[in-house]
């Protein structure tokens, strides 16, 4: 799949619907690809973080850096499996499983206080300080019954998130 | 009075503009309602921001100002084909060396005039005037002005929409312009240098911080002269696809001139004639002009603007940018043309986390 050519074969499509679990159409696929060249300047088969961070809408995004470490020299297929999380026919395991992704850096399985202090961090930037986030953290984990020194697994994020209906969708426009 | 503070010179992009929320795609909003107690789902639940990221991921406003749209191939077809192969040897046998043929004729006339009137006179703008009518020629410009050709009075500038680098070429046709442009290297630099040059032309280097204070001096005394061309500025900085505007600079606004306003719309229909710097360099990108049928466009003098009063710069360059889009029919977008080449300030980045922090603190207080 990672060939410079900018032709998409049924076969690819398919390979690729395939690898996303079908929670794509082919033409939203073949949008995705359209997508994937514009980003993908020299043709090399894979985006790096630069040509990523050319995007100035995700450039000012407070999360960029941490979803960067997720996309770098990303290939095709990849990449419409890391975006399949945000179509609306994605379950809300799949969303919140993204989410738990991109907290858990490290990814050992465990989503520690400090991997929460560290997304909040991103998130409000110079606007709070440290201790504010400790405190509120503190508070709103000591209040869901968790400890500062438990780690949260997916199935707490399942637990914790899975009440409310996520807002998570993104629509690929189609030609 | 201007509100902006002179700040010093930083190498980032000061991207002082009008709020670039009211531009961006009002997908989910990053404060839901406040709905009493801070919880921890409402902590962990990154979602609104995630969206933000991947919609950009996926398409956003600023590459589409600058992604080459290409029309429909019309020749897939039993008779069409043939004719089309037939265009294309007319094209590049016929067409092509015809101009070539006029353009180097024109510059010779040109060039054995040019130095000898050089030294005799400061512009001639007659001179230039026959040049330019054989560099449009040489590409078969199809041009309608549109509007009052407007009067040559002191303290006027005048500002375009910007899309290739012949745009000058087709405006100076009408008029005598002095042009601001950004330096080029080859043998482009090396007309700059010798030619536009002598018509008063202007030049700046946006990959140097200090270059805009020393082009904005260079700006006011150029204006204040009175014998000198009228200045043309793209305040766009770039070359935009002709569908959408970027958003203008407000050094053309700061001047305390009467601001013209000029658009120019390119008909696509035998050529496209945007061009993308990023895919072809100018020598590619005119030998497609040169190979085609016509380059042909519109062009319309709109009715010169001044700032009102209370109004800002950025405001009045917001206004002007508007009129230019309206009639061009371009759609504007928020962004700093500049963006293409650098990366944007973190002040909007600050923006959204300011807005994350006064929420969470917000809601902590609610009991």
């Amino acid at each position: 799949m990672g060939t410079a050519s900018s032709m998409l074969t049924q076969y690819d499509i398919e390979e690729v619907q395939e690898h996303c679990n079908n929670l794509f159409s082919q033409q939203e696929i073949v949008s995705l690809y359209q997508r994937f060249c514009q980003l993908d300047r020299n043709a090399k088969g894979f985006i790096s973080s630069d040509e990523f961070l050319s995007v100035p809408e995700f450039a000012m995004n407070p999360l960029s850096q941490r979803l960067l470490k997720m996309v770098d020299g990303i290939n095709f297929k990849d990449f419409v499996a890391f975006l399949s999380a945000f179509s609306a026919k994605a379950t809300s395991y799949h969303k919140i499983e993204l989410i738990f992704k991109v907290y858990d850096s490290d990814r050992n399985g465990k989503v520690s206080f400090k991997d929460i202090l560290e997304v909040l961090k991103d998130l409000s930037g110079p606007f709070m300080s440290d201790e504010q986030r400790e405190q509120v953290l503190s508070q709103v984990l000591k209040e869901a019954g968790y400890s500062k020194e438990s780690s949260l697994t997916l199935d707490d994020f399942i637990k914790v998130l899975g009440q409310s209906e996520l807002k998570m969708d993104v629509e690929i426009p189609v030609d | 009075m201007r509100k902006n503070n002179p700040k010093s010179q930083s190498t980032e992009l000061e991207l002082d503009q009008p709020n670039i929320e009211d531009y961006l795609p009002d997908g989910h909003p990053i404060h839901q309602e406040p709905r009493g107690k801070l919880r921890l789902c409402d902590l962990l639940d990154i979602s609104p921001t995630l969206s933000e990221a991947a919609g950009a991921i996926v398409d956003d406003s600023f590459l589409r100002c600058f992604k080459s749209i290409p029309s429909e191939p019309w020749n897939w077809n039993v008779y069409l084909f043939p004719l089309w192969c037939f265009g294309v040897v007319v094209r590049y046998f016929v067409l092509f060396p015809a101009r070539v043929l006029l353009l180097s004729f024109g510059w010779m006339i040109f060039l054995s005039a040019f130095i000898p009137v050089h030294l005799l006179l400061k512009r001639d703008n007659n001179l230039r005037k026959n040049i330019e009518v054989f560099f449009v020629a040489s590409w078969t410009g199809v041009v309608k002005y549109h509007g009052p050709r407007p009067s040559m009075r002191p303290k006027q500038v005048f500002v375009a929409n910007h899309t290739s680098m012949i745009d000058f070429i087709v405006l100076e046709q009408m008029t005598a312009f002095a042009v601001i442009m950004q330096k080029h290297p080859g043998w482009v630099g090396l007309l700059q240098n010798t030619i536009l040059e002598s018509v008063g032309c202007i030049w700046f280097n946006r990959t140097e911080a200090k270059d805009r204070e020393i082009v904005a001096r260079k700006l006011r005394e150029h204006v204040q002269g009175a014998d000198n061309n009228p200045l043309l500025i793209f305040p766009e900085g770039t070359c935009v696809n002709n569908h959408y505007s970027v958003m203008f600079k407000k050094g053309a606004f700061e001047l305390g001139c009467t601001v013209c306003p000029v658009a120019i719309k390119y008909n696509k229909i035998f050529v496209d004639a945007f061009w993308n710097s990023r895919k072809q360099s100018f020598t590619k990108h005119l030998l497609q002009l040169m190979t085609s049928w016509a380059v042909v466009c519109d062009v319309w003098y709109l009715e010169p603007q001044n700032q009102k009063p209370g109004e800002t710069s950025i405001e009045f360059a917001e206004r002007v940018r508007e009129i230019i889009s309206q009639r061009a029919g371009l759609k504007m977008v928020p962004w700093d043309g500049y963006l293409k080449y650098s990366r944007p300030s973190p002040k909007l980045k600050e923006g959204k986390q300011r807005d994350f922090a006064d929420l969470v603190l917000r809601r902590l207080e609610e009991k």
